[in-house]
């Protein structure tokens, strides 16, 4: 490996690391947060708006920008992060995680917080705000692109299904959505080959390991002409953390200030 | 109504690009002229109201007017949710315009009725109701409030009033002035309302918005505190409206409305207005009940 792609590497490995310990610092001090999520979604979010989207963190609402939604708002803890160490606002507030008057909330709110384009926490509705976002954008002639994140659980809802079928009548190329494929509700309804679903719905897909930068980056630059894209990523819930590591315990858990001390220690 | 519906899209659409039509497989033959004209602006999204209503919120977010159109329980009630989230919470400035309003649609049973749809959307912070009694009505009042920026209600019935006036949105019309009550018109009731009023003393007020509602004009023409509401949707829907604008003063309230049951008789709507006490003759009846109590 070149010199200059493995500090590369690094930085980033210690880059994710940080955020990692942002946010169980956040939940830790609120008593709240969905860390195991937001852990699952964090690489992918990284990439995202380190080397995909077109955003500016100081003009947010542009609209020359690309739309990203994390229709899994219960994984806001990563968005935060992710926003705050791209200038979106201070890592600082993530300190006021879930106060009473805090902007960040266990969900993202799209009218208090910069970056974040749907209020989203009540799950299947980010895909078709998503598509509608996206033709909007063809009627008034806006050329960027839609991402929407969404997680596997979400995924048995019907809306999802619905704006398959709605993307792909309407060969809504520009938009994409990625599945974060962590398994978590399989013990709910198994969705088999959920690629092969939405494949079969009309839609481009194909299927990552969603803690591969590489792989993240080189499937989410990719759209097809005239299809939706679909990228299953095949996760693990609170990967970096080894007792997180798909442990439904930890699901809706803030870590007490015993635990907080060993999780930072091993996230270090 | 539905005819007026159609000609105000079109001539609207016409003038403000960002209009865009979302259809619940639902008026379709009735549009296709805007079909034509419109292609990039109308959309028979089919019959997913969900992510049809998420969808509309996706349009707003980018500038445009979305206005969504199917019957009323299912571009209502079925899709609620998403009408909270994703329209109300994000304040977004979308428009439902449903038909089928309560039991319009009587002869195909419970399913396609929806006289609770004005009292769950009530619930809803942020959300606008309107209820037009004639063709007239709707156009004036889609024109003067569908482009402001909260989301917006507009409840289309099979009923017009005879009775037409100059609505305002947000505001009530004072039909005519009496003192032994007032009496709360809504919508398509203007007509039992004024046929069961033609001998009383009686204020009769025509509410057309019901959310936001013109507590003032009622606190104004309210000299008995006596108030009867006649309300086309399930009964007692604007009580909490009706008590909060006359917060301070002591009145009585008569509401005369759709029974909160399923009604799960057929035939036709006036069969179930007599059912539901809701004739002239016996909406009379209660209001003079009601006056000398």
């Amino acid at each position: 490996m070149p010199t200059t792609e493995r500090i590369l590497r690094i930085t980033v490995k210690s880059i994710i690391s940080k955020l990692r310990r942002l946010i169980v610092k956040a939940s830790a001090s609120a008593g709240e947060g969905h860390v195991p999520s937001a852990f699952s979604v964090l690489d992918i979010l990284w990439v995202l708006y380190d080397r995909v989207l077109q955003v500016d963190p100081q003009n947010p609402r542009s609209d020359g920008r690309d739309r990203f939604i994390l229709s899994k708002g219960h994984g806001a803890l990563a968005l935060y992060a992710v926003l705050a160490e791209k200038g979106f606002f201070p890592a600082s507030e993530l300190e006021r995680f879930a106060a009473f008057d805090s902007p960040l909330g266990g969900h993202p709110d799209c009218n208090k917080v910069p970056g974040v384009e749907a209020s989203t926490g009540s799950l299947g509705h980010g895909l078709p705000m998503g598509i509608g976002m996206a033709l909007g954008m063809r009627i008034r002639k806006i050329d960027r692109r839609v991402i929407v994140l969404v997680g596997d659980g979400e995924c048995n809802e019907g809306s999802i299904w619905e704006s398959a079928l709605l993307a792909a009548h309407h060969r809504l190329s520009k938009l994409t959505c990625i599945v974060d494929y962590n398994h978590s509700t399989d013990r709910a309804l198994l969705l088999g080959d959920i690629a092969a679903k939405f494949a079969a719905f009309g839609w481009a897909a194909a299927i990552i390991n969603g803690h591969d930068h590489e792989a993240i980056c080189n499937a989410l630059i990719r759209t097809d002409s005239d299809r939706p894209t679909a990228i299953v990523a095949e996760t693990v819930k609170g990967f970096g953390c080894k007792q997180m590591e798909n442990n439904p315990a930890w699901h809706h858990r803030a870590p007490t200030q015993d635990e907080l001390a060993a999780i930072l220690e091993e996230l270090a | 109504m539905r005819k007026q519906f159609v000609k105000t899209l079109e001539d609207l659409m016409e003038q403000d690009e960002r209009l865009v039509l979302l259809l619940g497989d639902i008026g379709v033959f009735g549009f296709a002229n805007a079909f034509k004209r419109y292609p990039e602006r109308i959309y028979n999204i089919g019959i997913c109201e969900q992510a049809m209503t998420s969808l509309a919120a996706g349009l707003a977010k980018e500038g445009l007017i979305p206005v969504l159109h199917s019957i009323a329980p299912f571009v209502i009630e079925r899709c609620l949710e998403q009408i909270k989230i994703d329209l109300c919470y994000q304040n977004l400035p979308a428009n439902i315009v449903s038909v089928g309003a309560s039991y319009d649609y009587v002869a195909v049973g419970c399913t396609h009725h929806c006289p609770a749809d004005v009292a769950v959307l009530q619930a809803l912070p942020g959300m606008e109701i309107v209820i037009p009694g004639t063709p007239g009505d709707f156009d004036r009042l889609f024109r003067a409030a569908y482009a402001n920026s909260h989301p917006t209600y507009f409840r289309l019935s099979e009923r017009s009033n005879q009775h037409s006036c100059n609505v305002e949105f947000g505001r009530a019309e004072v039909i005519q002035r009496g003192g032994l009550a007032t009496v709360i018109a809504v919508g398509p009731t203007l007509t039992w309302v004024l046929e069961a009023t033609q001998d009383l003393d009686v204020t009769v007020l025509y509410y057309t918005t019901v959310v936001p509602f013109d507590g003032g004009t009622l606190r104004e023409n309210c000299p008995s505190g006596k108030i009867a509401v006649v309300e086309p949707f399930y009964v007692g829907t604007l009580a909490h409206e009706v008590t909060s604008a006359m917060k301070d003063r002591s009145i009585r309230l008569l509401s005369v409305g759709v029974p909160r049951e399923f009604l799960t008789n057929y035939g036709h709507a006036v069969d179930h207005d007599l059912a539901c006490g809701l004739t002239p003759e016996q909406i009379k009846a209660r209001l003079e009940q009601f006056i000398h109590d």
